[in-house]
């Protein structure tokens, strides 16, 4: 089982291990290995083992936790990104209700590797059974002595604290969900100064994903090489991938990082349902570019699916078919973008209703030649680097892609003056 | 410097501004919104952004905002290949603005009209529904527009992050955003008229302007002074046939910068009141019905009793005024004009600033100090500017923080977060709360005998050589020992007083501890600052005019004299009642000089109409010794002359000036406030009106079709007309701020030397008063103790109604209240007392009684200057009683007294 170390613990249908349970099966003994260590020393062994943030980004999680500044006394923060909003995403999700105590071990060793002596889960509002059991599993840590001071006898004090949010997809941008945990608007900060350096009410701060934490307890144990041998492709570790969409079996599984997308289509998700074919598909949430069937032989690491032209993101895929319309996906994203927008800058907060506006116009029939040069104009306009944060880029993604591969449906739309996918059903 | 290349063209840049302000300074047309010279950079807006390259083969660059650039020794930037996206930003931020403009109050000086006209967006291709919002009534001052609202940010950075106000917001999100309260209401803060200069458009506009509102072009303006208090802000008021229409902020980087409290902007509407008196009259007695009398026959009367009369000066006179009446009457028969009390602390202050080893702060030098100590002052409601440059000078932890992270301090979205919630010390000692105790590291409060004695003790931490305090408490003498390490390790420490609790040994107990402070610091010659709130326009400079004398009005009303001059004073606000009965009572002739009715104007046998600061000319002295000067606004109309015009014989303004320059002590800085008389560019002048001023041949149609000759300004720098220098180039007075393409108050930075820095082309003022002595010269720490029955009264200031002038503004009653007393909760609980019950005080009639939390117990709150209460002895015992069958009067709304601790009114 040990080739599966985010989900060797979950069981489909059975409740998640309770403390007495996880211990039996191994659970926290990654905290009495650490502890044995320097922090400096468990921090270099995420770094060396390659692991690489799984909330989208995939940037390596040990070079970014040596970015803190040495311990000056003052208080140090461990945040947990647990405010899992990315369209067709629900990973973070399996792990907090099926194994909530590898997290909280996750966040032990981490929080030692950076000397935080307070952690806080910041959870999406909507995962109330996830906020049940981990607040369970918080108190029975407590209660087992592997939070609070000196843990396990040692000089290390731990205190998590579950914050569920209100409720913003821009609560998963790191610096927007520090702000919201402080109690003020949700909006990005400038960076730098980096969390890192001054972060959650100024003081050094990590904000990590919940599956990226998920994976430390494994490496604690097992070390780097182990870790990176896992990956069968360039990077290391296992990812917890999943499909939504019309396939057979839609889910979420771990598996090596590296594993082709037509093995997580074909052999988990048992292909495509009857009557449907592939037409296209969104390799790591819905602020990622479409990738096409003749992609699906790319191994799911970072650095393949970027020269595609797309990103890895979360690496839970959804699928567009060839019965739906790829105009009317790609405006039901850009509604939820447009939505979601902190309402900080002004690319973001009123170029997204533009494109939202004219996604509705051609959805509906009123469509006119001069919106397809609108819409390729916004897309560039909300590129990378043109605005506060990379809501709008993300947002840009599905239209950027879905203009290049989609533009006879486009055309389509204004010349018949209506959604022809509509007209066939 | 650094030298960059900016569209081919070199340029030599300051690498501690940013990119944008580097770019305007060289007159390089970069639209931007969110941007503030005051506020920094948040990058939120993207209005501002140009190209940079890598390096000097990268053709491409990349985008990115000029406020969030420094500039790089060597590097490449492109204003004109940003072009293309900056027209992406305006016509998308434009999508929900209405078609308004013609309606909208700030068109012809909005910023939005400048920036879109600037970036080229003349269509809208957007074709869908627009956003629109509810819009909010948000008391007398302001206006809300949200339809107008473009979401730069700029409205809630200054109203909470600048100027401390918690009750305006950003609301919800994304394209929804909404700046507002969270429900109607009056908005709190003492600076919200700010808003109608910082919004960029049209959202917050000023209230009472739009009641009767002209378009910018259309104003006859002056460079002006605010005469609300004693800081002296530059104002920049507006007249449209014959009634002064609004006042809005002149920028002075040494004084006001570009912020004015609300009491300066609304509070300037008693120009226009049916209170003004606009013809003279005369009485054959107190008590006869007054008959006109025109303005010669007035003046001749004037002078045919001065040879006779003493003259009672003012402090919200100007210079030339106090002065001219002195020359009229004689040194010796002239005299304050101020009660006895307030004459001797006047003094003090100006004997401390003359002789003690400490630097009188500017206030910007106010804003740069990093360690506080506020002794005594209600500084919100006595010098409100001055409040808002406290507030600023916590944020002075962020230079070390910056330094040490190596960002630049105008990186205002960086700072805030290095910073967070640290700030620098600011000690507050006061009997009740005030408004700036959100930023205080300490608050103490007590008597001003508590706080004097405190401050004695602070000094003596100090130096052991200042006098020592007794009997302190072991929690004093920890607070003590912590204000006096906060202060000698400061880099700038100051020490802030004032009149406002007329407290003599508070007033010395400042002074010890500034003198304790000089050559405490790093270097020797170190020396704190140390200011003294004073409580009208002119005080110090009636206090300069006043040196050597003993002359108060309590020698005035002993003097036996039977004719007296009195010059824009109402004595009744000055002295008790009984005083001034008696005195008037014994007086064969009166003549008062006014521009107001006023109780003892009723009483006169000779009142002559004086215009107000907007239709005349002058100086004052503010509180620092800055002497400056304010050019009329418009022509006084009707038999209206300004107060030097009745007095002098023959002297014109100039002279009077050049006169107080020669003949008052210390005050030779006064020669050279203008250009002088003389002043003239190939033949032309200073214009009042704009270039586009409409209706001049027009506007006097209905009486005379004849266009009339120009009115003459005899003081010589500026005219009443449209003709003139032009005012970018080479004008020697900073009038109305606007360039070409530049129409809204933004275009101020085309005036100063640099965006931010000092005006080009205009009088700063003149600091009367140089540093101290070097000597160190000790105060006695004997603080003397109250005795008799009763409690410690207090007076209690008011921002809106403790003001003679401003009390007159309909703007500002809607904001004021009758006068009340406060005690705490415990004592109101002995004396039987509810917060909403009837109190009387001494001999006055029954006034509303308040509990605050934050009152010493044993002292009272004692409202000074508002309508109902006449105490004229403060700092005193006093005694209170229950007023039984009595009902809050019409004017009474305790809503309207915002305090720190208002949970208690």
């Amino acid at each position: 089982m040990m080739d599966k170390p985010l989900t060797k613990n979950i069981e489909a249908g059975r409740a998640p291990f309770n403390l007495a349970q996880y211990q039996a099966a191994g659970g926290y003994e990654s905290i009495r290995k650490a502890l044995s260590q320097a922090p400096g020393e468990v921090a270099k062994l995420v770094q060396d083992a390659g692991l690489r943030g799984r909330g989208g980004a995939g940037f390596n999680t040990g070079l970014k936790w040596s970015f803190t500044p040495p311990p000056d006394g003052g208080p140090r923060y461990l945040v947990v990104n647990a405010d899992e909003m990315e369209p067709g995403t629900f990973k973070d999700r399996l792990l907090m209700e099926g194994d909530p105590h590898l997290l909280l071990e996750g966040m032990i060793v981490s929080a030692y590797a950076i000397q935080a002596g307070c952690a806080y889960i910041f959870l999406r509002g909507e995962y109330t059974d996830a906020e049940e059991l981990l607040l369970a599993a918080i108190a029975e840590a407590y209660a087992g002595g592997l939070l609070g001071k000196n843990i396990q006898g040692s000089d290390f004090s731990l205190d998590i604290y579950l914050h569920t949010s209100a409720g913003r997809y821009i609560c998963g941008e790191e610096t927007a969900l520090l702000n919201a945990l402080e109690g003020k608007r949700a909006n990005p900060r400038f960076k730098p100064p980096f969390p890192q350096v001054s972060g959650l009410w100024g003081r050094p701060t990590l904000v990590n994903n919940v599956e990226t934490l998920c994976n430390v307890p494994a490496i604690v144990m097992n070390g780097a090489d182990w870790y990176k041998s896992l990956g069968i492709g360039e990077d290391a570790g296992t990812k917890l991938c999943g499909v939504s969409g019309r396939v057979n079996k839609p889910g979420c599984w771990e598996m090596p990082m590296g594993t082709t997308f037509r093995t997580l289509l074909e052999d988990y998700a048992g292909g495509m349902q009857e009557g449907y074919q592939l037409k296209a598909f969104l390799p790591g949430g819905g602020s990622t570019d479409f990738l096409l069937p003749e992609h699906l032989d790319l191994p799911m690491d970072y650095g393949p699916v970027g020269k595609a032209g797309s990103r890895l993101g979360t690496a839970l895929i959804m699928v567009l078919d060839d019965k739906t319309c790829p105009l009317g996906c790609i405006r039901n994203l850009i509604q939820f973008f447009a939505h979601e927008s902190c309402g900080w800058c002004t690319p973001c907060r009123d170029g997204l209703p533009w494109v939202e506006h004219i996604m509705t116009k051609l959805e509906t029939g009123k469509g006119e030649k001069k919106d397809i040069e609108i819409l390729k104009e916004m897309t560039a306009y909300m590129g990378p680097g043109n605005t506060f944060c990379a809501l709008a880029p993300g947002a840009m993604e599905p239209l950027q892609s879905g203009l290049k591969f989609f533009m006879h449906e486009f055309e389509e739309h204004i010349d018949k003056q209506c959604c022809p996918y509509r007209q066939q059903s | 410097m650094a030298k960059i290349n900016i569209d081919g063209e070199v340029y030599e840049v300051d690498p501690k501004n940013n990119l944008l302000q580097e770019c305007l300074s060289e007159a390089l047309d970069l639209p931007y919104f969110c941007w503030h010279p005051a506020m920094g950079s948040v990058g939120a807006c993207r209005q501002c952004a140009v190209i940079e390259y890598a390096n000097d083969e990268d053709q491409k660059g990349r985008v990115v905002m000029s406020c969030m650039t420094a500039p790089r020794e060597g590097a490449r930037y492109s204003i004109e290949k940003a072009a293309a996206f900056r027209a992406n930003v305006i016509e998308s931020l434009m999508i929900s603005h209405p078609h308004d403009c013609p309606v909208c109050e700030e068109g012809g000086e909005c910023h939005l009209q400048d920036m879109t006209v600037m970036s080229g967006h003349t269509y809208r291709r957007y074709d869908g529904k627009k956003v629109t919002h509810r819009n909010q009534d948000l008391g007398p001052f302001i206006n809300h527009e949200m339809n107008r609202c473009i979401t730069c940010y700029r409205c809630v950075r200054f109203y909470g992050d600048y100027a401390g106000g918690t009750d305006l917001t950003a609301q919800a999100s994304h394209h929804n955003t909404y700046f507002g309260r969270y429900q109607e209401g009056t908005l709190e803060s003492e600076f919200s008229g700010n808003l109608a200069e910082v919004c960029p458009t049209g959202v917050f506009t000023d209230k009472p302007f739009s009641e009767h509102y002209t378009r910018k072009w259309d104003l006859q303006t002056a460079p002006s002074l605010c005469a609300g208090c004693g800081v002296g802000c530059n104002i920049n008021p507006g007249e449209r046939y014959g009634t002064l229409r609004r006042v809005v902020n002149r920028f002075n980087e040494e004084v006001n910068g570009y912020f004015l409290c609300d009491r300066g902007r609304f509070g300037a509407g008693y120009v226009n009141s049916d209170e003004r008196l606009r013809d003279s009259m005369t009485r054959t007695s107190g008590s006869a019905a007054p008959v006109l009398a025109p303005a010669s026959a007035a003046r001749d009367k004037l002078h045919a009793m001065a040879s006779a009369a003493i003259g009672i000066g003012s402090p919200r006179a100007s210079m030339e005024a106090n002065y001219a009446l002195r020359e009229r009457v004689g040194a010796d028969n002239f005299y304050a004009g101020v009660s006895a009390a307030e004459f001797a602390l006047l003094n003090q202050i100006l004997t401390i600033y003359q002789q003690v080893p400490a630097n009188i702060p500017s206030i910007r030098d106010i804003e740069n100090s990093d360690v506080v100590l506020i002794l005594g002052e209600d500084v919100t409601n006595t010098a409100a500017r001055m409040a808002l440059a406290l507030r600023q000078s916590v944020k002075n932890i962020a230079t070390e923080l910056a330094e040490k992270a190596k960002f630049p301090l105008w990186h205002d979205a960086a700072i805030r977060q290095l910073t967070m919630d640290r700030k620098s010390p600011l000690f507050i000692l006061s009997p009740h709360a005030t408004r700036l105790d959100d930023v205080a590291a300490a608050v103490q409060i007590g008597t001003a005998a508590d706080s004097a004695k405190l401050g004695f003790a602070i000094a003596h931490a100090i130096d052991s050589q200042a006098p020592a305090v007794k009997g302190l408490s072991k929690v004093e003498q920890t607070l003590v020992e912590t204000i006096a390490n906060s202060l000698k390790g400061a880099r700038q420490a100051l020490i802030v007083s004032g009149t406002g609790s007329m407290s003599p040994a508070l007033i010395d107990a400042a002074a010890n501890i500034a003198t304790a402070l000089a050559g405490k610091g790093e270097n020797a010659d170190a020396k704190a600052h140390l200011c003294y709130v004073v409580p009208e326009a002119n005080s110090l400079g009636l206090a300069l005019l006043m040196q050597g004398s003993s002359n108060d009005l309590n020698a005035a009303f002993s003097s036996g004299a039977k004719q007296a001059i009195v010059l824009e004073n109402d004595l009744y606000r000055r002295a008790a009642t009984v005083d001034v009965d008696n005195f008037i009572q014994g007086l064969e002739q009166l003549a008062v000089i006014d521009s107001l009715k006023t109780r003892t104007g009723e009483q006169a046998h000779l009142v002559l109409a004086a215009a107000t600061f907007a239709e005349s000319a002058g100086t004052y002295v503010n509180y620092e010794g800055r002497a400056q000067h304010f050019y009329s606004v418009f022509k006084p109309i009707d038999s209206i002359r300004p107060s030097t015009s009745w007095l002098s014989q023959g002297m014109s303004l100039n002279e009077l000036t050049a006169a107080c320059a020669e003949h008052v002590a210390q005050c030779a800085g006064m020669a050279h406030l203008t250009p002088g008389p003389d002043y003239n560019i190939a033949g032309l002048k200073a214009p009042r009106q704009s270039h586009r001023y409409s209706g001049r041949t027009a506007m006097r149609a209905n009486i005379n079709v004849h266009e009339p000759k120009q009115e003459q300004d005899e003081n010589g720098v500026m005219v009443y007309s449209m003709e003139g220098v032009p005012a970018t180039r080479d004008a020697a007075v900073f009038n109305t701020p606007w360039a070409p393409g530049w129409n809204s108050n933004q275009s101020v930075f085309k005036f100063e030397t640099e965006v931010g820095g000092a005006l080009k082309q205009a009088s700063h003022g003149q600091r009367l008063l140089t540093a101290g002595g070097s000597e160190k010269i000790w105060f006695d720490a004997n603080v003397p103790g109250s005795e008799g029955d009763g409690l410690d009264a207090f007076p209690l200031y008011h921002l809106f109604g403790s003001d003679e002038l401003s009390a007159h503004t309909t703007a500002i009653q809607a904001r004021a209240t009758s006068a009340y007393v406060a005690l705490n909760p415990a004592d109101a609980e002995n004396l039987g007392l509810q917060s909403g019950d009837g109190v009387q005080l001494e001999h006055n009639a029954a006034v509303p009684f308040i509990i605050r939390n934050s009152i010493k117990a044993g002292s009272i709150g004692v409202s000074v200057g508002l309508a109902g209460l006449n105490i004229h002895n403060l700092p005193a015992r006093l005694s209170l009683s229950k007023a039984e069958a009595w009902k809050s009067p019409a004017g009474w709304r305790a809503a309207n007294i915002i305090v720190s601790d208002k949970r208690s009114v």
